[in-house]
């Protein structure tokens, strides 16, 4: 669906995307996980032919974005980082008008308006204007929005960045299910939990690079151990603790509130750690995770 | 305590003036010139005979003083009061300040007739220089332009605070501001409109500004009329605020 | 429309899907819920009509306007009107409007997800300002000619003229929007437009000017407007017309593939 080669973004002297090579095939759901400003949302404006690569090829659904921009964006679905919404039309006019961007008929984006109202649950909404929906709505109406194109590929940037738990499970719900209909996913995130439930493969970004490529999975397995424990004490600085913790874990991380440590049984490291006469204010083991991932790669917190 | 609100305008102020000299100071120097001297050749020259001998530059320079101070009144009054109200949300900051509802009016409004002031007497000047106002007393028509600023700005503030979008102020400006500026007797005497449209010109306060100021700068004031006009404004001014108090505290105490 | 995009690729125009009509079927559907704006923007150049050619027109009396040819003064200032009201429209919906929807209402960037190009956004936005300005030229021409101040029938051509006369300033009106920064830019288009709607012959003749300075009235965009307008609806159509003609479609075409060329810029990036 997606191939590219050493594709590369620059801006001025900024090196936004630096020669990185992603391969998606049809019915994945791809990820690409990194922090803020790793160089996702410039990838995927590249993707949805709407910024020029500066070097590197892309071809998209076998075609070249550079001259056939518009045949590619034909068969797209774009969710954006922000939402993009006519807020001077109403909720079903935004569906309507957007099908009829694409050439279709005009019966035919009725029929498809109606349909994709019920799949974002918002028929209840559909004559009201678009300003005062809920974040969940409006979000959910720009999912709505991208797919009134039946599109083979979709595009989401960030698409649950800012929205209250209960609306994420919504729509991962809403995306399970376009998967299940065999459309390929490709989206960005900076949340490891979004990344796991809803990627067969991704990619970590950081300042532009991959740094990593595999399945959730795999990732874990290749970059981190089983289980974290996650010790914290009543100092300012964590730092001093980990000296006193070596041996007990693969690898300590310090971060300004807590300590990290890599095992495979957290239960019997967490023993350990009371055996040395250590007392922490709080004790957690947990699995590992894509942040751990990041960590490990990265050597900074996805989130800060 | 107003004046904290007021000294907050004037520091924003200080920010932007230059572009306030395009709308509120070259506007109306252009409109003098175009129709003071451009138009007023055929006017004076025509064979309809003109004003009776009133040079129309005359004539229209201290119609234009007035309509320009409504200009810059209604327009200092509408955008302004709402972003204050809904999006910059300085007023909100204000109540918490903690300034009263009167004290953030009462600022605003001291601001909006400090940037009247300004521009009426800039043009004052200009007029001067130009030949188009020559008479002394055009020192008392500048207070009497921001006097019908007055009457303009206190009531289109409480209508700016019931407004919740701005789809109001095109109407504000198209039906009202508009047809005032053409019809109240800056370009041509009321006289000239039909029955009907010459009363209702004759209790626009924009008409009751244009009569004061002319008859101060052309010599053809009485005194009864004159006070009579300033206690119209006066008038409008007052219950504008009244209202305007009313509209704030529905807006902004809930 | 591949032949359409053929050509279009050759020539040094920016890319578009043809779709620029559905650009212009969402700004027809957007007004429906604003048309109190729509509506009100008819009568401006009617309340100027009124004002000058009735209030003003009494004292003026007929005037000379040019040709030898006398006629009322509401005759004279009404085909200025209908020309500025088209400037004015244009260069509204291609300013302001069109800033709105750039930077705050980031209606292309939704709208280039789509096959539409930065050519559709730039005919489809014009068109829709041409045929805005359509029905504002239709309704002054219908009534100033009730009001008995239109005196020919090649009137009727006023009303591309009216489009044309759109079409230059929305161009440039566009071009400009793309280079502006914020909401107090717009003072400078204010410090353009209110010059040359006084100034261009709008509202007393070319004559009244020195000889020094006619050159320069006579090189705006509007003074052209305005006589092109002025010979239609007075009926005194000569070859001469085509110059204004030409001066405008100028203006138009250059600022059109500028116009597209600064839109891509602005969001191709």
């Amino acid at each position: 669906m997606i191939s590219a080669h050493r594709l590369t973004k620059r801006f001025g002297g900024f090196t936004a995307v630096d020669a990185i090579d992603v391969e998606v095939r049809r019915g994945e759901a791809f990820g690409f996980l990194g922090p803020n400003g790793a160089g996702k949302s410039s990838t995927m404006r590249m993707i949805g032919c709407v910024s020029p690569p500066t070097d590197g090829s892309l071809r998209i659904l076998g075609l070249d974005p550079a001259k056939d921009g518009p045949a590619i964006r034909a068969r797209l679905g774009v969710v954006p980082q922000r939402d993009t919404l006519d807020e001077e039309l109403t909720v079903r006019e935004n569906l309507l008008v957007y099908g009829r961007y694409f050439g279709l008929s005009r019966a035919h984006v009725r029929a498809k308006a109606d349909e994709l109202l019920e799949f974002a649950q918002l028929t209840e909404r559909a004559n009201s204007v678009v300003e005062p929906l809920s974040g969940g709505m409006k979000r959910r109406l720009t999912i709505a929005r991208s797919l009134v194109n039946d599109p083979e590929l979709l595009l989401l940037d960030e698409p649950t960045t800012g929205l209250d738990p209960q609306a994420r499970h919504v729509l991962w719900d809403r995306l399970f299910r376009l998967k299940r209909s065999g459309v390929t996913l490709v989206l960005t995130t900076h949340y490891m939990d979004e990344a796991e439930q809803l990627c067969d493969r991704l990619v970590v970004m950081d300042g532009g690079r991959i740094v990593a490529e595999g399945s959730p999975r795999e990732l874990i397995a290749l970059h981190s151990t089983r289980e974290v424990l996650e010790l914290r004490f009543a100092a300012d600085d964590h730092a001093p603790y980990a000296t006193k913790l070596t041996g007990l874990a693969q690898r300590v991380e310090v971060l300004p509130d807590r300590l990290l440590l890599y095992t495979d049984d957290g239960d019997a490291t967490a023993a350990a750690v009371a055996r040395r006469g250590l007392e922490p204010l709080s004790v957690l083991a947990r699995r590992s995770t894509l942040e751990d991932v990041f960590l490990h790669l990265t050597g900074r917190t996805l989130v800060d | 305590m107003a004046g904290r609100a007021f000294s907050f305008w004037l520091t924003n102020y200080r920010r932007v003036w230059r572009g306030t000299l395009i709308s509120g100071f070259l506007g109306p120097l252009f409109f003098l010139v175009a129709m003071g001297f451009g138009l007023g050749a055929l006017v004076d020259d025509g064979v309809g005979g003109g004003l009776g001998g009133v040079d129309y530059v005359r004539f229209i320079a201290p119609g234009i003083l007035a309509a320009q101070a409504m200009q810059t009144a209604v327009g200092e009054s509408t955008f302004p009061v709402m972003g204050a109200l809904k999006w910059q949300r300085q007023y909100h900051a204000m109540l918490a300040a903690p300034l009263g509802i009167a004290d953030i009016v009462l600022g605003h409004v001291a601001f909006v007739a400090m940037r009247v002031a300004i521009t009426s007497a800039a043009f004052a000047v200009v007029a001067a220089v130009l030949g188009a106002i020559t008479s002394w007393w055009v020192l008392l028509a500048v207070p009497a332009a921001i006097l019908t600023g007055l009457a303009f700005t206190t009531p289109v503030f409480a209508f700016a605070a019931r407004q919740h979008d701005d789809s109001g102020f095109n109407v504000l400006f198209r039906f009202i501001v508009m047809p005032m500026f053409l019809f109240s007797g800056t370009f041509f005497p009321v006289e000239q409109l039909p029955g009907v449209l010459e009363a209702i010109a004759r209790v626009t306060p924009l008409w009751h500004g244009v009569e004061l100021c002319r008859g101060l700068v052309m010599g053809t004031a009485t005194a009864a009329g004159s006070l009579g006009h300033v206690a119209y404004l006066t008038l409008w001014a007052a219950g504008g605020l009244w209202l305007a108090f009313a509209s704030f505290r529905k807006r902004l105490v809930t | 429309m591949s032949a359409v995009g053929t050509i279009a690729r050759a020539l040094p125009v920016p890319a578009g899907a043809g779709l620029a009509r559905t650009l212009v079927e969402r700004n027809a559907r957007a007004f429906r819920h604003g048309w109190v704006t729509l509506v009100s923007g008819l009568f401006e150049p009617l309340f100027y009509l009124f004002s000058l050619g009735v209030g003003l027109g009494a004292l003026i009396g007929d005037i000379d306007a040019g040709g030898g040819r006398t006629v009322e003064y509401a005759a004279y200032v009404a085909p200025a009107m209908m020309a500025a009201a088209a400037m004015n429209g244009a260069v509204f919906d291609s300013t302001f409007n069109l800033f709105f929807k750039l930077k705050y209402a980031k209606l292309y960037d939704s709208v280039l997800a789509t096959p539409l190009g930065p050519r559709d956004v730039a005919v489809g936005e014009i068109t829709w300002a041409l045929l805005r300005g359509l029905l504002y030229s239709t309704t002054f021409l219908a009534v100033a000619a009730a009001a008995g101040v239109v005196h020919s029938w090649w009137a009727v051509l006023a009303l591309p003229a009216a489009s044309l006369i759109g079409l230059a300033f929305a161009a440039v009106g566009m071009t400009v929007t793309t280079y502006l920064r914020s909401w107090q830019d717009f003072d400078y288009i204010q410090l353009a437009l209110l010059p040359m709607f006084l100034f261009s012959a709008t509202f007393y003749p070319l004559s009244t000017y020195d000889e020094s300075v006619r050159w320069l009235v006579q090189a705006t965009p509007l003074y052209h407007g305005v006589a092109m307008m002025r010979d239609l609806m007075l009926g005194d159509v000569s070859w001469g017309i085509l110059a204004h003609v030409a001066y405008l479609s100028v203006m138009g075409v250059l600022g059109l593939l500028f116009a597209a060329r600064r839109i891509e810029r602005l969001l191709l990036r």
